[in-house]
């Protein structure tokens, strides 16, 4: 009892230490408080300056970039002050939260706001709010759902690349010698850009008169082969570069999967006396159906994004045969200047994907719980 | 005696005769596996070998160097790359090299950022709870996440306006916040896995030891996540490396990355194969040689979580 600390038995210094904790908290309030009253002080000026109300303010927006930058590191010292250790932890999330909001959140909510406007970038006006009018102008747009109507057939395709995936990944798990070339060379293809691809396989490989694949076609008894004429033809040329490329990404992540299986099961079904296709359908494969799901579901995530290829090997033809969302938005962009529509085309494409993929999530989560 | 050989004659027979489906399916291995390798490496040494042809030898479509046909420099000399030509001035060899420092740059510049934002992020979900409103952990690494499905063109536009605003378009600098954003979650992700494959035990000796949590994180942490890291990195660098849609948008003279430059030659017709080859080559190169030495880190960043 005697020994007990004098500290706490010193009401004075109690109290002094705890006004210290209560100035310091103050403290950090305030300063959080100034930096963003500045920050929205400075962003107010701007505004009014750009719209013409004042005559004081900056050439461009560039210094509120600056004010967000001081405003985001004044939210980070005042949470330290404020709650110390609890601050020091909120610490090392902040940055990435900043600037995801700062980089997607902002840009995302502009968008929305530049989707209901008039905007061609061209044109000597300015924007102007049109309302829905981009809206309904899309559902009238035929290259615009020809190309989701292409989506669609892209996204289905994701199962036959998942198929030679397997495959390949099964040949990879199989007892072979070299397995490290093997799996070095098959990576390969994913490490190169999509751009350079569009030329060595789009604009050359296939290249209908002298291409060492249309020589092979021709060998192969196929007189005219034009890769990029006829509408389904040209699709699946394009599925197939864009296969060339993601496949490796879809094979390594099934190969992990049939690593970390456990060897008993397949020895158990060898025991059995399984032949080798009923140990893969019955064993293999249902084990790797989590797996499956996810690499899938990633692939099919990164395939509704697919621009690069199309655009610079076919710029969406033969008449749109092989447009996807993003390079139409492109053109409507390159070659229209249309901010406004193109913003509101992405827009509603990006309310699509959402709902897609969050049926498609309940869907799979609810069918692997079934299989598994 | 005769007891033990009649014995495993049977078995001697049934060796036999398992052993052709055995070689049959060894042959039918390999010969698929040797056929996905041609089909992985035949378009990189069309594209390598056409960068050393005359017209004549593509259009007569030679295959083998040395033997139907004759390698010179010539792409290479277009590019000012040549051995010949290249302690001359060359202008198309000055527009190749700031294209590629612009990729080095915004793409390094990119990693690094995303690794300092990712690897804070990732260390603080792993270790803290936090609430943010209604947002518990899982809810903010779904935050995180769900960037991943924003297609670029949903942001491209308005970063084009914004960009122009904050004077920031055609910029490195504009182009490393947008790749930072691609590749962050990516970062997050793997980072996380990495964090909570250490035990905590470890971060709770150092605070015994009178590190704060930041002391812990650095000094402790930080140097056991070093092959997390690297696997982060090497990721979000070949995938800012080969970026295409945001640069081709947001850039114009200046800050131009390799995969616009590339983009831009082959839409112009009638260009000279070689040197279409040769730069293509030169594009890709960096990548094939980062694909073969560090594919382990390609690898480990790629399946984090997949086995579980």
């Amino acid at each position: 009892m005697q020994n007990s600390s004098p500290l706490a038995d010193d009401p004075h210094r109690k109290l002094a230490s705890q006004r210290i904790l209560v100035r310091r908290k103050n403290a950090g309030r305030a300063l959080v408080v100034l930096a963003s009253l500045g920050s929205f002080l400075l962003l107010l000026i701007q505004i009014l300056h750009s719209t013409g109300v004042v005559t004081v303010g900056f050439a461009d927006w560039r210094p509120i970039l600056y004010a967000y930058l001081i405003w985001a590191i004044a939210i980070g010292v005042g949470q330290v002050v404020v709650r110390r250790e609890r601050g020091l932890r909120a610490l090392f999330l902040l940055p990435a939260v900043l600037f995801t909001v700062a980089v997607v959140i902002f840009p995302t909510l502009f968008g929305i706001y530049i989707a209901s406007l008039d905007w061609n970038l061209s044109s000597f006006e300015g924007p102007h709010f049109n309302g829905l009018n981009n809206l309904i102008g899309l559902f009238h747009d035929d290259y615009y759902w020809n190309a989701l109507r292409n989506m669609i057939f892209y996204a289905v395709a994701v199962l036959g690349e998942y198929a030679v995936a397997f495959g390949l990944a099964l040949l990879l798990n199989a007892e072979i010698r070299g397995r490290r070339f093997f799996r070095v060379v098959f990576l390969l293809p994913l490490m190169l850009s999509p751009v350079a691809v569009s030329w060595m396989i789009g604009k050359s490989l296939m290249e209908y008169r002298f291409g060492p694949a249309a020589t092979l076609a021709r060998h192969l008894g196929w007189d005219d082969p034009a890769f990029f004429a006829s509408p389904w033809i040209a699709r699946l040329s394009i599925e197939a570069m864009d296969a060339w490329v993601s496949i490796p990404f879809i094979m390594i992540m099934l190969l992990a999967g049939l690593q970390a299986m456990p060897k008993d099961v397949l020895e158990a079904a060898k025991v059995d006396g399984a032949s080798g296709w009923q140990s893969f359908w019955h064993v293999t494969f249902p084990l790797m159906l989590p797996v499956s799901v996810t690499v899938l579901i990633i692939r099919i995530i990164f395939k509704l994004k697919l621009a690069d290829i199309v655009i610079n090997v076919t710029a969406g033809g033969p008449g749109g045969a092989t447009d996807t969302v993003s390079s139409f938005i492109y053109r409507v962009y390159r070659d229209r200047s249309n901010v406004g529509y193109g913003t509101g085309l992405a827009m509603f494409y990006l309310l699509m994907i959402i709902v897609f993929l969050t049926v498609l999530l309940r869907l799979s989560s609810r069918w692997t719980q079934k299989v598994a | 005696m005769a007891n033990f050989t009649s014995a495993s004659q049977p078995v001697r027979r049934h060796h036999a005769a398992s052993r052709a489906p055995r070689t049959l399916s060894r042959v039918l291995i390999y010969s698929a596996l040797l056929f996905w390798a041609f089909v992985c490496l035949f378009p990189i040494y069309w594209t390598v070998t056409t960068s050393f042809k005359s017209a004549l030898d593509v259009t007569q479509g030679h295959l083998l160097p040395w033997l139907d046909f004759w390698p010179d420099w010539k792409g290479w000399r277009s590019l000012g790359l040549s051995p010949d030509s290249i302690l001359g001035t060359s202008t198309a060899r000055a527009e190749f090299v700031s294209r590629f420092e612009n990729s080095i740059i915004t793409s390094v510049g990119a990693s690094v950022l995303a690794l300092v934002l990712g690897s804070l992020a990732a260390y603080g979900l792993s270790r803290f709870r936090y609430k943010f409103g209604w947002m518990r952990n899982d809810d903010i690494l779904f935050f995180f996440m769900s960037q991943l499905i924003l297609p670029p063109v949903v942001l491209a536009l308005p970063f084009l306006v914004l960009y122009k605003a904050l004077s920031l378009l055609d910029t490195r600098f504009g182009l490393i916040l947008l790749y930072t954003l691609t590749v962050l979650p990516i970062v997050i992700w793997i980072m996380r896995d990495q964090f909570n494959s250490i035990p905590v035990e470890l971060d709770e000796a150092a605070f015994v030891d009178g590190l704060s949590v930041w002391g812990a994180f650095i000094r402790i942490v930080l140097p056991l996540a070093v092959p997390g890291l690297v696997a982060a990195f090497i990721l979000s660098l070949v995938l800012c490396w080969n970026e295409y849609f945001f640069a081709a948008l947001l850039t114009s003279t200046d800050a131009k990355t390799l995969p616009v430059m590339v983009a831009s030659q082959t839409g112009s017709q009638g260009i000279n194969w070689w040197s279409m080859a040769a730069l293509s080559t030169a594009a890709i190169a960096p990548l094939v040689i980062v694909g073969i030495f560090l594919e382990r880190y390609i690898v480990s960043g790629l399946t984090t979580g997949a086995g579980k």
